[in-house]
């Protein structure tokens, strides 16, 4: 695998640090009132989304749940157009009509947030089993949290993947907990990425059980994901588990009854971007200077993006009746 | 050989054959769609023409049946997924409802869902409570699907030839007592109805009769009774319960000013309510009697033959309800 270069490097750093800043903003907006519904923030699981992302080509599919900004400006939605879906504007990626968790942009292959947990598990099978059908050479990265794993949708999805082989990297989010439960008091197998057993044979039919990343080394992931996503190309599905946390509670309003702040502290400190800085001053000299011009302008990329929300038009009637069908 | 006398099952199998022939990207995938040839053998003989690529078995997965077909219609296949029957189709409730028909709209039209989901209903085969239902009437409740049901072989071939070249997302019901039934159709591989088109069925004009599917058979059977008393009831079948077409039956109400809605269902928030509703905001001045609705039983069905057929609604009960209003 080809080691990545230092621009490529300080890209994931400007994604990380991009969607940090974005998330920080929309917490603040969401208080402000200007943002409704729910609001599930990306914040400390960067590095999986943003190595996982990069392991895919233009061609390739991302379909994920409902936290999903963090997914969506990985795969380089306008983050403008992402704020404008925040503040429900006309302008917004789903047009004011999806709101946080329903990002979508077909043209860029990302099929979406969805917010009934494991629904979009079995879209990303048939994504899949149009790819196949069509003979084309792309794979489809489908995201899920921990929690989806115990729904049925994920069972039947995984399944027919393995009977159909069926080109998709399955990657488990697991953040530890699905809403306040801990995956440990969910879930009979605690190394989620063992449920590929229950659809492999042994004569290597089926699944094949992927690695268990560390979710917080940006580099961990995108080499993981790049090897899985070779595999399923090639092969069929795999399941992969990405290990991460998130920082703030499952959504706004969450009480977190249900962790220590001493547990949550022990997170930040080994966060995914301070790591990674950590990684980059290491490796190359007088960075640093270079990571403080990225983090100023990805504070004006999300204040451009307020403004740009703020600005836009509010959808109208003629927007609340449409796309119920086809004309 | 135009206009030969054909079944619903053979109506049925010429519509998938002939869509699938004119279109690469149609395929089939369901419970023993291939190589059983389909539990109402609708797909006998379809593998061998079309392989395994397009007529696709899958595992007794409802919920991933639905919602794969979703996700490959919104990725530029035509997918038709069969439901066994409709009794099967409530644990794919999520994926037909919160994802076929909302992902459209959800995501402000980037997406479409050119999908076909066939399934058969309805009662009267002793098959207990969890096997009879009739409750295409709930898919009908939301915005973004269309919902058909044909009650003769004309009608089920025009009709699915319809759902299929369609890109929106269709529950496209049949009934699984019916498929024997024969009718006339056109040997034409263009023989498409339009969608959301009610029929006439039989003219008259004491009384209204507004039904589908199954409805159709009883209210013709009960026709032909209150004939003989010298009334003339006119049927109308709606064919589509949405998009719901209601226009055949205000012209009818305007001449009999009497109203019987017939249906399978359920008798509370059904088909029924929904049209009476529509007739008292619409044609109240043409209204002379209450409007009266057949529908089954409030209850599950039986087993046993005779208490599930009294349960049911049949020819005769539509008889008695017309008696009371002329």
């Amino acid at each position: 695998m080809a080691t990545p270069n230092k621009e490529t490097l300080l890209d994931w750093y400007r994604q990380m640090v991009l969607i940090r800043r974005f998330e920080e903003r929309c917490a603040e907006l969401y208080q402000e009132g200007l943002i409704g519904g729910f609001l599930h923030l990306y914040i400390g699981q960067e590095a999986t989304g943003v190595g996982a992302v990069s392991a895919l080509t233009e061609k390739d599919h991302i379909i994920t749940a409902y936290r999903d900004h963090g997914l969506a400006l990985a795969r380089g939605l306008d983050p403008n157009a992402i704020m404008a879906e925040m503040l429900g504007k006309r302008t917004g990626v789903s047009g004011g009509k999806g709101g946080s968790m329903h990002l979508a942009n077909r043209d860029l292959h990302f099929w979406g947030g969805y917010g009934i947990v494991g629904g979009h598990l079995p879209l990303a099978a048939g994504i899949a089993l149009s790819i196949q059908y069509q003979d084309l050479d792309e794979v489809v990265l489908a995201f899920m949290g921990d929690g989806a794993t115990n729904i049925g949708y994920f069972h039947e999805s995984l399944n027919l993947s393995a009977v159909w082989d069926l080109p998709v990297v399955w990657l488990i989010e697991n953040n530890q907990y699905g809403m306040g439960t801990a995956v440990d008091r969910a879930s009979g197998a605690t190394e989620l990425v063992r449920r590929a057993m229950a659809y492999s044979s042994e004569n290597g039919r089926g699944m094949k059980m992927g690695p268990r990343l560390d979710g917080m080394d940006v580099q961990a992931v995108h080499d993981g994901i790049s090897e899985a996503v070779e595999y399923a190309r090639k092969n069929g599905p795999i399941l992969v588990e990405s290990l991460t946390y998130r920082l703030e509670g499952h959504s706004m309003g969450d009480p977190q009854r249900y962790r220590t702040k001493e547990e949550v502290e022990s997170y930040v400190a080994s966060g995914p971007i301070g790591r990674f800085r950590k990684v980059l001053t290491e490796k190359y000299k007088n960075i640093e200077s270079r990571l403080d011009e990225i983090d100023a302008q990805m504070l004006q990329v999300v204040d451009d993006a307020v403004e740009f929300a703020r600005n836009s038009d509010d959808p109208t009637y003629e927007d609340l009746i449409s796309h119920v069908y086809v004309d | 050989m135009a206009d030969t006398p054909i079944t619903i099952r053979e109506a049925l199998s010429a519509a998938l054959r002939e869509e699938m022939r004119r279109d690469e990207r149609v395929f089939i995938m369901g419970e023993e769609v291939g190589v059983w040839g389909g539990t109402y053998a609708v797909t006998r003989g379809f593998l061998d023409e079309f392989g395994a690529k397009r007529v696709r078995d899958t595992p007794i997965s409802e919920m991933v049946i639905a919602g794969a077909a979703t996700g490959a219609a919104m990725y530029g296949l035509r997918p038709i997924a069969e439901i066994m029957t409709i009794n099967f189709a409530f644990l794919a409730l999520d994926a037909i409802i919160n994802h076929a028909a909302k992902v459209r709209y959800m995501f402000n039209g980037q997406f479409t869902v050119p999908l076909v989901i066939r399934t058969t209903t309805g009662g009267g085969k002793q098959l207990g409570a969890t096997h009879s239902h009739a409750p295409e009437v709930i898919f009908a409740h939301f915005p973004g699907l269309y919902v058909g049901i044909p009650s003769t072989a004309y009608d089920a071939k025009g009709m699915l030839k319809a759902a299929i070249r369609d890109d929106n997302p269709v529950m496209f019901v049949e009934h699984s007592t019916m498929l024997q039934r024969r009718s006339e159709v056109p040997d034409d591989d263009d023989f498409v109805l339009p969608i959301g088109k009610s029929d006439v069925k039989r003219e008259g004009d004491d009384v209204t009769i507004v039904t589908f599917g199954k409805g159709v058979e009883w209210s013709i059977k009960a026709a032909e009774m209150l004939e003989k008393d010298g009334i003339q009831a006119e049927i109308v079948d709606l064919r589509w319960l949405r998009p719901l077409d209601l226009e055949p039956v205000y012209e009818s109400f305007k001449k009999t000013n009497r109203c019987v809605i017939v249906e399978e269902s359920l008798p509370m928030f059904n088909v029924g309510a929904e049209v009476a509703a529509k007739l008292q905001e619409n044609m109240f001045d043409y209204m002379d009697a209450p409007i009266k609705r057949v529908a089954a039983m409030d209850q599950p069905l039986p087993y046993s033959r005779d208490l599930e057929l009294m349960a049911l609604p049949s020819a005769e009960k539509v008889v008695a309800a017309v008696k009371e209003l002329v």
